[in-house]
C-alpha cells in the first residue's frame, strides 16, 4: 500500500497529485510520439479518429458528465464546426483562423441554444436537442448558396508554415493528438476552478447551487458554449480527416456514438472519455474483422469437428450473414449501453479504478466497496 | 432601522395561505428562532427569504435594502446563507469540494483565467482553501475533509451543510431544523456552534426548529406560527407557554 502525505494546500491544486502521475503520462506521451513510426497507417488513421471522438467526449463530459444536461445534438456541433471550415477555406483563410473560427462559431450557437434548454430537464431536453439536430441537418441540406446541399463540400488539405499536411499524414496525427492534449489540460484547469466546482454543484442539486450564489442559468449557458465550442474544434479536424461533407454524415447516430463515448468510458471523468472514444472507435475494425475472418473460421472449426463440406458452407454462409447484417452496429451498441448501464455505471475508468484499488489493497479487498456508490449510482441517475 | 425585515409577507398555494401577513423584525448579531406545528409555513419563509419563492404579497429588507425582486443567487452574494431541512449537498463531490462551492460568492476569476489556470487563480484556491480549512476546524470535519458526501452518515452530512453555508461568510444565516435527525451528542455541538456562530463569527442566526431545549438554549427571541400566522413573539419561556402557542400544539 502506498501512503499519501500532504503539507500544502498545493497538494491538492497540482495537476500531478505525486510523482508516479508524471511518470505514467510522460510513458503515454512517448509513446503517442513514437506511434507513427511503429503502428501501421490503417491504426493511425484510427488514432485519430480516435482523438477526435476523444475532444467530443471531452466536451460532452464537461456538459452531461459535470454539468448534468444531457445533450443528443454534438453531431450537429460537429457539423457547424465542419461547415464553418470548408465554407471559410473558400476564401483562402488560413488553417489557425479558420481552426479557432470553427470553435468560437459553434460555441456562440452552443450559447443560444443554452437559452431555450434552461428550463428543460432530463427527456425534455434530451428532446429539445435532438430537435436541434435535426433542424441543422434540414439546414445543412436546404441552404445550398453555402453548404451545396446533399451535394457536399469539398475540405482542402491543410496549408500550414508553407507545408501542406495531408489528412493521413504524420503530421495530421500529431496535430490531432496536440489538440486533444491541450483540449484535455484546459478540461481538467477548468473543472478544478470555481467554474468547474459550479458545474457540479448545478449537476447535484440546483436549489442548493442557487442559494450558494451561483446564477444557476448563466452558468448552464457557459456549460453548453464551452461545449459546443470544443465541439466546433473537433468538427474541423473531423472534415479535413473524411476530406468531404454531406448532411448525412452528421446523423443522430454519431449523437449516439458520442454519448456512448462518455456512457463507456465513464461519465465522471476525463479518463473516460479517451478510454470510450477507443472502444467506439475500435467497433469498426472488430466489425471488419467479424465479416472478413469469423465465418471462415467458424466453417473450418465445423469441418474439424466433422461437419461435410457442405454442411460447413451452409455454416460459414449462415454466419457471414449474421455478421455483416444491416444494423449489427445498432445492435452491438444497443447492448453495450445496456449493459453499462446496468452493471458499470462507472464505465471503463471505473473498472479501471476498482482493478487498481484491488492490487493496492490486496488481501484486503472487500466486494462491498463500491457497493454503495453503485446503488447511488443507479437510483439517482435517471431522475 | 432593523437589521433583517419581512412586511406583511404572505405566500398562497392556490386556497391554500402557506404565510399569511407575517411581520417581524430582526437586530444584527440575534438569534431567532420560528417554532411551529408541521404544514405551520416555517419553510416556506426561508425559501421566500432566500427568493426560491415568490412572496404573493409583502417586501423583505436586509440592511435597509429592499431584496424581494432579487434573484436567488444575488441572496447569498448580499450575505444571506441557508441550510435545508432535507439536507441539499452536492452528492457526488468531496466534503472539501462542497465548502469551496461555499466560497463561489467570493470568486472572481475569469472563464479564460481559469482555464490557463493563472498565477491569480491558483492564488486565489489557496486563498479559499484557507478559508475553508478555518470553517473545517470550527466545526471539527477534518477526518471527512476528502469523503465522497455519498457515503457519509447523517449526522455529518448535517455539519458539511452548515459548514457550506458558514463558508460564504454570511452575515445572516437561516438554519432549518439544524437539530433534525441528530442524536442527544450531537445536538449538544450544534447548539454550541450556534452561539459561538454568533459571539465569535458575528453572525445573525434565523433558524427553524423543533426541539424546544436547543431553541430556549440558544434563543434570544421565539416566533410562534400556525397555519401561517404569527401567534405569539418574544421571549423563549413566555412564548412557550402562551396559550394560543399551547393549544396549537395540543391541535386544539
Ligand atoms: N410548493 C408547494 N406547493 C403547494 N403547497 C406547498 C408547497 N410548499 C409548501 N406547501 C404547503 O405550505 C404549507 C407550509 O409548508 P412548510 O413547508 O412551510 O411547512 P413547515 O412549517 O416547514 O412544516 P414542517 O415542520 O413539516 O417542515 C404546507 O401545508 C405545505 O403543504
Ligand atoms: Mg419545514
Amino acid at each position: 500500500m502506498k501512503f499519501l502525505f500532504k503539507t500544502d494546500y498545493e497538494d491538492d491544486i497540482r495537476l500531478f497529485p505525486h510523482s508516479g502521475y508524471l511518470w505514467t503520462y510522460g510513458t503515454l506521451l512517448v509513446l503517442i510520439a513514437a506511434a507513427p513510426f511503429v503502428l501501421s497507417s490503417y491504426l493511425i488513421s484510427q488514432l485519430v479518429f480516435v482523438s477526435i471522438y476523444a475532444i467530443v467526449g471531452v466536451a460532452l463530459l464537461i456538459l452531461t458528465g459535470f454539468t448534468g444536461q444531457a445533450s443528443l445534438g454534438h453531431a450537429a456541433f460537429l457539423a457547424i464546426g465542419a461547415y464553418t471550415t470548408a465554407y471559410l477555406q473558400q476564401f483562402g483563410v488560413p488553417f489557425p483562423v479558420y481552426f479557432l473560427t470553427a470553435g468560437l462559431l459553434t460555441g456562440i450557437i452552443g450559447a443560444i441554444v443554452g437559452f431555450p434548454a434552461l428550463r428543460l430537464h432530463g427527456i425534455y431536453l434530451v428532446i429539445a436537442t435532438i430537435s436541434f439536430a435535426l433542424i441543422v441537418e434540414e439546414i445543412l441540406a436546404r441552404w445550398e448558396s453555402v453548404t451545396h446541399g446533399n451535394e457536399g463540400l469539398r475540405v482542402k488539405t491543410i496549408q500550414m508554415l508553407g507545408t501542406t499536411v495531408p489528412r493521413d499524414s504524420a503530421g495530421f496525427y500529431y496535430l490531432c493528438m496536440g489538440v486533444l492534449i491541450v483540449v484535455i489540460l484546459g478540461a481538467i484547469n477548468l473543472l478544478r476552478s470555481p467554474t468547474g466546482r459550479a458545474f457540479v454543484a448545478i449537476r447535484d442539486s440546483e436549489t442548493a447551487a442557487k442559494s450558494m450564489g451561483i446564477n444557476v442559468s448563466l452558468y448552464k449557458v457557459k456549460s453548453f458554449a464551452i461545449s459546443a465550442a470544443i465541439t466546433g474544434l473537433a468538427g474541423c479536424l473531423f472534415a479535413h480527416k473524411l476530406t468531404f461533407i454531406s448532411p448525412e454524415m452528421f446523423t443522430l447516430q454519431l449523437s449516439i456514438e458520442f454519448i456512448m463515448v462518455i456512457l463507456i468510458g465513464g461519465a465522471f471523468s476525463l479518463h473516460g472519455a479517451v478510454l470510450g472514444a477507443i472502444f467506439i472507435v475500435m467497433v469498426d475494425p472488430f466489425l471488419t474483422f467479424l465479416k472478413d475472418d469469423i465465418p471462415g473460421a467458424i466453417a473450418n472449426f465445423s469441418m474439424l469437428m466433422g461437419a461435410g463440406a457442405e454442411r460447413a458452407a451452409a455454416i460459414e454462409k449462415s454466419t457471414a450473414a449474421v455478421a455483416s447484417a444491416n444494423g449489427l452496429k445498432g445492435a452491438i451498441y444497443g447492448f453495450l449501453i445496456m449493459a453499462f448501464i446496468l452493471f458499470e455505471p462507472l464505465g471503463l475508468y471505473g473498472r479501471w479504478l476498482k482493478i487498481k484499488l484491488f492490487f493496492q489493497l490486496f488481501p484486503l479487498y472487500k466486494r462491498a466497496t463500491f457497493k454503495r456508490q453503485k446503488i447511488y449510482v443507479k437510483s439517482e441517475r435517471n431522475r | 432601522m432593523s437589521y433583517f425585515r419581512a412586511e406583511n409577507l404572505s405566500l398562497h398555494f392556490g386556497g391554500l395561505k402557506a404565510v399569511d401577513s407575517v411581520n417581524f423584525a430582526m437586530e444584527k448579531g440575534e438569534i431567532l428562532s420560528i417554532i411551529g406545528p408541521n404544514g405551520a409555513g416555517k419553510s416556506s419563509i426561508f425559501n421566500l427569504i432566500s427568493r426560491l419563492y415568490d412572496p404573493t404579497s409583502g417586501r423583505l429588507f436586509f440592511e435597509d435594502q429592499e431584496i424581494t425582486h432579487e434573484p436567488p443567487y444575488s441572496i447569498a452574494k448580499l450575505g444571506i446563507a441557508r441550510t435545508f431541512q432535507n439536507i441539499e449537498l452536492f452528492e457526488n463531490a468531496s466534503v472539501l469540494n462542497n465548502l469551496l462551492v461555499g466560497r463561489h460568492r467570493h470568486c472572481t476569476s475569469s472563464l479564460w483565467q481559469e482555464i490557463l489556470y493563472m498565477p491569480s487563480v491558483r492564488r486565489d484556491e489557496k486563498i479559499h482553501r484557507h478559508k475553508v480549512e478555518q470553517v473545517i476546524e470550527f466545526l471539527d470535519l477534518e477526518p471527512y475533509r476528502d469523503r465522497v458526501i455519498s457515503g457519509l452518515p447523517y449526522g455529518v452530512r448535517k455539519v458539511v451543510e452548515l459548514a457550506r453555508a458558514l463558508c460564504t461568510e454570511p452575515k445572516l444565516i437561516l438554519l432549518d431544523e439544524p437539530s433534525s435527525g441528530l442524536n442527544v451528542e450531537e445536538t449538544t455541538d450544534m447548539s454550541f456552534w450556534i452561539r459561538d456562530m454568533k459571539s465569535e463569527l458575528g453572525i445573525t442566526v434565523l433558524m427553524v426548529e423543533h426541539d424546544m431545549s436547543l431553541v430556549s438554549r440558544v434563543s434570544d427571541r421565539v416566533i410562534a406560527l400556525n397555519y401561517g400566522k404569527v401567534l405569539a413573539m418574544g421571549q423563549p419561556a413566555e412564548v412557550q407557554s402562551h396559550p394560543d402557542v399551547v393549544a396549537a400544539y395540543l391541535g386544539a
